[in-house]
C-alpha cells in the first residue's frame, strides 16, 4: 500500500481495515474494502481520474460529497461518482476519459411499485441541526424519519477534530465535533420513534407534497410527511481564477473529508485560500495529519474566523496573509504552485506585489451558502416546513445544534402537542450562539506574580465558555447570562493548583499556566498540544511564539504528558525567562522552509478561469454575455449550459452572482436561474423500482 | 412606415417557439418589428420546456408542409446563419410492440406516404438494425423516418431572436399586454404594464396564453394548456441515432418518446392520461416512476443512465390537435398563430415563413391550403390520427 494515508493521527483512531486488490488501468493496487473508490485511489497517489469530454480538462476530486460529477470513474463498466460508490475486492477501475459509454443491458430488470410512506415528521439532513431536532421530537415520541445522504450521521461533524467552542451546558462546548456528532447519534438511536435513513440522498420535493428519496442508496421511495424540516446544512463557495479547476484545488468540506473521515493525504502541501473559520481550521486539520500548510491568504484586511483560531495557526508556523488574493493555480495538469498577490481597498491585485509558492494543492473557503433549495421547494408547495441550522443562517455548528433542539419542540407544537414549553432564554441563547465575533480587546498580558497565573491568550468577544466550566475551584468567571465576555482569573498566584483542566479545555488553545513554584526567574509554562509527541521528543529545544505568532526565543521541554481527562490534548512544559514567560502561548510546529516564496513569480498563461465546471464555461464568456446586456441567469444558462450540468448550479451560481456584481450589475437587476430537481443524478432504473444498489456493479 | 419610437408595422405578442421566428421571417421581410414578451428573456415559457424533437412525419398535409420546410431551416441553419442549434438528423423511430400498434402505423403510414415522405414500415430485424438496443421480446417492428431529427430549443428560439434583432426586429421583455387597442374594428396597437405601441398588425404567438391575449379583443380562442412532464440524464457516447415513439397507452400515460440529444442526453417525456388541464408546471411525483418503467422496459439499455433534472411545461391544446393560424374575422390586423398542441418547435420556423407570407401579402397556393386547414373558422370536430 502506497503512502497517501495517514497511520497516524494525533486525536483520529486509525481503523483496522480489510485490505483489498483492485484494478486501476491495468495496475494492481490495493485499498480498503468499503472505502470510496476516490479515497483509494488518492491512497495510491492518484489524482487524475478523467478527462473532460469538452476540453481533455483533466478531472479530479472537488467536492467529496456526491454533489458534482469531476470525480467520475468507470467501475465494472458503469460510470460512477467514485467519491460515493465503495471499493469490492477485484474491482475494475478505468478513468472517466470523455464521455462514458452506457452499458449492454439484455433483460429487463425486475421492477416494482414505488413505496409511499406517510410520517408525521421529515427531518432532512442528519448533521448537528436534524440530529438534534430528532432527539427533542423523539422525546415526545413523534414519528419521524430522518434522512441523510451519507452512511454516517453527524454532517461535517464527523471531520472536525477539534474541541467546539459555544456553551458548555447548552451544546456540548469543549468537546470535539466527531464525539458530539457519537454523542447525538447515540440520543437519536435512542427513541423507536425516530427511523434513521443513512445513505438516503432526498432527491426531488414534488408539487404533490411527497419527497422522492433514494433510501439507503438503492431503492427510490416516496415520503409524505404532514410537516418537513430543512436540516441541510451549507454548501461552499467557490471562487474564480486561473487553474481554478486543476485537481489538487478542492473546497475545505472535501479536503477534510478525506484527511479526517477517508483518512488519506491528498496534499503534501497545501494552500488556503480564506480566513475563515473554515479555511482556518482546515489549516489546522492539515498541520495535525501531517501536511505541510504553505501559507493562508485573505483578502479582507483581517481574517473573519475567530481570532483564537488564526493565532493558533500563526503560532504554529503557518503564514497568514491578509489583504491578498489568489491570481492563478499553476501546472501541467495537476496543482503545482499557487501565484498570489496583495489587493488595494476595492480587491483589485497591485501590480508588483505578485508571488508564488510551490504547494500541490489550493483549499478554497471563501465562505459558505446555504443549502435552501429544498426548503424554497417544499414553502413554495405548501408543506408546513421549518428550517434550522446553516440552511437557515450560516453559523458555528454550536448554533446549529440548539436551533435544531428549537426546531424540534417547535415542530412537535405544531403537531398538536400543544402543552410543550419553549423557554424564552432558549431564543437568547440561539442569537449568543450565532453571534459574530464580536470585539477585540488589546491582550492583557499579567505581569510577574508568586505561585500560578493562567494566562488568557483570548481578547476577542465570541460565544465560548468551557473554561469557565472546567476550572474544578471555580476560578474562571464568564457571565453565564452573556458567554460571549471573555473569561477573568478571580484567584490570585495561589488558588491554582495546575490541574492543567484549562489548558486542555480551551477549545482555542488560548490559556496557557504560569508555574513560579519552583523557579521565579525560569518559570513552568504550561501549553496545549495536539499533535504528534514523537517530533518533539527528539529536539530539546522548541520556538516559543507569542499570542500573534511572533517567535520569542528557543527554549527546552521540560516535559510532555496528558493530564487527566485530556481527551488526547496533551501539555508541553517549557522553561523560560520570567521577563517573557507569560507572553509565551504556544510553540511552533511547522518548519518555516516551506513557507518561502520563490525567488521570481509564476505568470499564468491562458484564460482557463472556469466558472461552470461541469459544462467548463469560462469567466470571459460569461463577462461578455453581460456587457451584451445579458440580464436573466435562465438565457446564459441557454446559451453556455452554465449551471446544466451534473451539479446544477450548485458551484457556479455563486461565481456568475459575483461576476455581475463586479460588472457593477445590482441583484435586483438580475434575474435569478429556476431551480428543477432532481437535485443529485441517479439511475434511471430507480425510479423504476429496480434494485439500483451498487451491489449490481 | 412611421419614424416614431412607439410605431410599428408588426407588434408580436410572445417570445417563443413561435414568435422569435415570426419576427425574424418578418423583420427579413424589411418590417419593423416589436416583438413583447413577459418573461424576462427569450423562450423562457413554454419553448424552453420543449424537448427538441423536429419532423414532418404527421398525418395530415398542412403540418406534414410547415415542418419540412422548418427541417430545411433547422437543418440549413448552421451552414447559413453560422449559429449551431445542436440540429440532428437522427430520424423518427414508432415502434410496434403489438398487433394493435402494428395496424395504427400502418394506417398512418399510407396517409404519410401519400404526401411523399420518407418513412417506411421495418420489421423487426430492419428495426433492430436501426436501433439495436431495443427490447427484442415481443417486438413487431415500426416505422422509421430518417429525415426527421431534434435541434436545441434553446439555442434555435436564442438563434432567430438573435438574426431577429441583426435584421432590426426589437424585443421588449418583462412586459405585460394589458390591453390590444382596437378602434372601428382594425387592430391599433398595444398597452402594456410599461408603455403603449401602436400598428396595424397584432399577432398572437402568445403559446398557452393564446386565449387570454385573445380575450383582450373579445374573441374566444380554443386553446387550453395541458401539461407534460420530461426529463433529461447526463451525457453519455453517443449510442442512439432515432426518436423513439412509443404509442401504446399504459395506465396514467397514452405515449411516450424519448431521444439522445445531440450533447449525449436522453430527453424524455410523456403524455399524460388523463391530459392534466391548466397552467401549473410544477413537478409531480408521478412522472418519473411511470415513465422509468416504460423507457426500462422498451430500451434495458437505460436502465444505467443517471436522471439529471426534470420539469413540467404547457401544450397549447386545441379541441383537434391542430394549430390555428388565419387573421381574425372580427378584428382586422388581429393575426393568429396558437395552439401548437407541444409541436411549437418543429412548427416555428415554418409558421414564421408563413406568417411573413401572410403580412406581405405574397402567399402561394400551397400557403393557402395551409391556411384553410388550420382556420380559427374550421370545424374543430375532426381528429388527427397521431398527435
Amino acid at each position: 500500500m502506497s503512502d497517501y494515508r495517514i497511520h497516524e493521527h494525533p486525536i483520529l483512531t486509525i481503523p483496522v481495515r480489510k485490505e483489498i486488490t483492485f484494478f486501476w488501468n491495468d495496475n494492481l493496487l490495493s485499498g480498503y474494502e468499503n472505502e470510496n473508490i476516490s479515497s483509494a485511489l488518492i491512497a495510491n497517489g492518484i489524482n487524475i481520474f478523467g478527462h473532460h469530454h469538452k476540453d481533455n480538462s483533466p478531472q479530479g476530486i472537488f467536492c467529496a460529497n456526491g454533489q458534482c460529477a469531476q470525480c467520475m470513474v468507470i467501475a465494472n463498466g458503469k460510470p460512477v461518482k467514485s467519491c460515493m460508490t465503495t471499493l469490492k475486492q477485484g474491482m475494475t477501475i478505468t478513468p472517466a476519459n470523455g464521455l462514458p459509454t452506457l452499458p449492454l443491458v439484455n433483460s429487463v430488470p425486475k421492477m416494482k411499485k414505488i413505496d409511499e410512506i406517510e410520517t408525521d415528521v421529515l427531518i432532512i439532513g442528519g448533521g448537528p441541526t436534524g440530529m438534534s431536532s430528532a432527539i427533542e421530537l423523539g422525546e415526545f415520541g413523534i414519528d419521524t424519519i430522518l434522512v441523510d445522504d451519507k452512511n454516517l450521521l453527524g454532517g461535517k461533524l464527523v471531520f472536525q477534530t477539534h474541541r467546539f467552542f459555544g456553551s458548555t451546558q447548552a451544546v456540548y462546548a469543549g468537546t470535539r465535533g466527531i464525539d458530539i456528532a457519537k454523542k447525538l447519534e447515540d440520543e437519536v438511536r435512542r427513541y423507536p420513534s425516530n427511523h434513521i435513513w443513512t445513505n438516503s440522498p432526498a432527491l426531488a420535493v414534488f408539487s404533490d407534497q411527497k419527497i422522492g428519496i433514494n433510501r439507503n442508496g438503492s431503492e427510490y421511495v416516496l415520503v409524505k410527511p404532514r410537516t418537513i424540516l430543512i436540516a441541510t446544512g451549507a454548501r461552499e463557495k467557490f471562487l474564480n481564477f486561473k487553474g481554478n479547476t486543476l485537481p489538487g484545488v478542492f473546497g475545505a468540506g472535501a479536503f477534510q473529508t478525506l484527511v479526517n473521515r477517508d483518512l488519506v493525504k491528498p496534499s503534501q502541501k497545501l494552500f488556503i485560500i480564506g480566513g475563515g473559520n473554515v479555511g482556518l481550521i482546515a489549516g489546522y486539520h492539515a498541520l495535525q495529519a501531517g501536511i505541510g500548510v504553505v501559507g493562508l491568504v485573505e483578502a479582507l484586511p483581517k481574517c473573519g474566523g475567530y481570532k483564537v483560531h488564526k493565532d493558533k495557526l500563526v503560532r504554529m508556523g503557518v503564514p497568514i496573509m491578509t489583504s491578498h488574493t489568489i491570481l492563478s493555480a499553476n501546472g501541467e495538469d495537476k496543482v503545482e504552485s499557487v501565484t498570489i498577490a496583495e489587493v488595494d481597498k476595492f480587491f483589485k491585485p497591485i501590480t508588483g506585489t505578485e508571488k508564488s509558492y510551490l504547494c500541490d494543492s489550493v483549499l478554497i473557503a471563501v465562505g459558505l451558502d446555504s443549502v435552501n433549495e429544498f426548503y424554497l421547494k417544499a414553502i413554495g408547495y405548501g408543506i408546513k416546513t421549518f428550517i434550522g441550522g446553516d440552511a437557515e443562517e450560516i453559523a458555528e455548528a454550536s448554533a446549529a445544534i440548539f436551533s435544531g433542539k428549537i426546531r424540534g419542540r417547535e415542530i412537535a407544537k405544531t403537531l398538536g402537542n400543544h402543552e410543550i414549553e419553549i423557554p424564552k432564554s432558549w431564543y437568547r441563547t440561539a442569537e449568543i450562539l450565532k453571534s459574530k465575533p464580536g470585539v477585540e480587546i488589546e491582550e492583557y498580558i499579567p505581569e510577574y506574580q508568586e505561585g500560578v497565573i493562567p494566562v488568557f491568550h483570548c481578547t476577542q468577544e465570541i460565544p465560548c465558555n468551557p473554561c469557565s466550566t472546567l476550572c474544578p475551584h471555580g476560578l474562571i468567571f464568564i457571565d453565564s447570562k452573556d458567554i460571549r465576555q471573555l473569561p477573568t482569573f478571580l484567584g490570585n498566584g495561589y488558588c491554582c493548583e495546575v490541574c492543567e483542566q484549562c489548558v486542555v479545555g480551551c477549545p482555542g488553545l488560548a490559556i496557557t499556566l504560569v508555574d513560579y513554584r519552583k523557579d521565579p526567574l525560569q518559570p513552568i509554562i504550561s501549553i496545549p498540544f495536539e499533535f504528534k509527541r514523537e517530533p518533539l521528543e527528539s529536539i530539546n529545544r522548541v520556538t516559543a511564539m507569542d499570542t500573534e505568532g511572533n517567535s520569542i526565543g528557543k527554549f527546552e521541554v521540560v516535559s510532555i504528558h496528558k493530564t487527566k481527562d485530556s481527551d488526547r490534548t496533551s501539555v508541553v512544559h517549557i522553561e523560560a525567562p520570567r521577563e517573557i514567560a507569560t507572553r509565551i502561548a504556544g510553540i511552533q510546529i511547522q518548519d518555516d522552509l516551506i513557507t518561502h516564496p520563490l525567488d521570481q513569480y509564476i505568470s499564468h498563461i491562458g484564460d482557463d478561469t472556469i466558472v461552470c465546471r461541469c459544462e467548463r464555461v469560462m469567466a470571459g464568456e460569461i463577462r461578455s454575455l453581460i456587457h451584451q446586456g445579458y440580464r436573466d441567469f435562465n438565457e446564459i444558462k441557454a446559451v453556455t449550459r452554465a449551471g446544466m450540468g451534473a451539479c446544477g448550479g450548485k458551484t457556479c451560481t455563486t461565481i456568475i452572482k459575483r461576476i455581475f456584481r463586479e460588472e457593477g450589475i445590482s441583484d435586483e437587476e438580475v434575474t435569478d436561474q429556476t431551480k428543477r430537481p432532481l437535485f443529485m443524478e441517479v439511475p434511471l432504473e430507480l425510479f423504476a423500482g429496480s434494485d439500483a444498489s451498487e451491489e449490481t456493479l | 412606415m412611421t419614424k416614431s419610437t412607439n410605431n410599428f408595422d408588426v407588434i408580436i405578442i410572445g417570445a417563443g417557439s413561435i414568435g422569435s421566428p415570426t419576427a425574424f421571417y418578418i423583420a427579413k421581410s424589411g418590417l419593423k418589428v416589436l416583438v413583447i414578451d413577459q418573461f424576462p428573456s427569450v423562450g423562457q415559457g413554454s419553448s424552453k420546456r420543449a424537448i427538441g424533437g423536429i419532423r414532418a412525419t404527421h398525418s395530415d398535409s398542412a403540418k406534414i408542409r410547415l415542418c419540412l420546410n422548418s427541417i430545411n431551416i433547422f437543418s440549413t441553419w448552421k451552414e447559413i446563419y453560422g449559429d449551431d442549434i445542436e440540429w440532428f438528423k437522427g430520424g423518427y423511430a414508432f415502434v410496434a410492440y403489438r398487433e394493435e400498434e402494428e395496424k395504427s402505423l400502418k394506417k398512418l403510414l399510407a396517409v404519410q406516404k401519400k404526401f411523399g415522405l420518407n418513412i417506411d414500415w421495418m420489421d423487426k430485424e430492419q428495426f433492430l438494425e436501426v436501433v439495436p438496443d431495443l427490447n427484442h421480446e415481443n417486438l413487431v417492428g415500426g416505422t422509421f423516418s430518417p429525415e426527421d431529427g431534434s435541434a436545441s430549443p434553446l439555442l434555435a428560439t436564442h438563434a432567430f431572436y438573435n438574426h431577429a434583432q441583426k435584421m432590426g426586429a426589437i424585443f421588449h421583455f418583462s412586459e405585460f399586454v394589458e390591453e390590444i387597442i382596437v378602434k372601428d374594428g382594425q387592430v391599433k396597437g398595444v398597452k402594456t404594464s410599461k408603455s403603449i405601441y401602436y400598428s396595424n398588425i397584432v399577432i398572437n404567438a402568445a403559446g398557452p396564453w393564446a386565449k387570454q391575449i385573445g380575450q383582450l379583443v373579445g374573441i374566444d380562442i380554443q386553446v387550453n394548456p395541458d401539461s407534460h412532464e420530461a426529463a433529461i440524464t447526463e451525457s453519455v457516447s453517443h449510442f442512439l441515432n432515432p426518436m423513439i415513439v412509443d404509442i401504446r397507452p399504459f395506465p396514467g400515460s397514452s405515449n411516450f418518446y424519448f431521444y439522445q440529444h445531440s450533447t449525449g442526453q436522453i430527453i424524455f417525456c410523456l403524455t399524460p392520461s388523463p391530459n392534466i388541464w391548466g397552467f401549473s408546471t410544477d413537478e409531480t411525483s408521478d412522472f418519473l416512476p411511470l415513465i422509468a418503467r416504460r423507457m426500462i422496459e422498451v430500451m434495458p439499455r437505460l436502465k444505467n443512465i443517471r436522471v439529471r433534472r426534470t420539469w413540467r411545461g404547457l401544450y397549447p391544446m386545441t379541441p383537434d390537435g391542430n394549430p390555428i393560424v388565419g387573421w381574425s374575422n372580427e378584428v382586422d390586423g388581429f393575426l393568429l398563430s396558437v395552439g401548437t398542441c407541444g409541436q411549437g418547435f418543429m412548427l416555428g420556423p415554418g409558421l414564421g415563413e408563413l406568417l411573413s407570407r401572410m403580412i406581405m401579402k405574397n402567399t402561394n397556393k400551397e400557403d393557402q391550403d395551409i391556411l384553410n386547414a388550420l382556420s380559427p373558422y374550421r370545424d374543430f370536430s375532426g381528429h388527427e390520427l397521431l398527435k
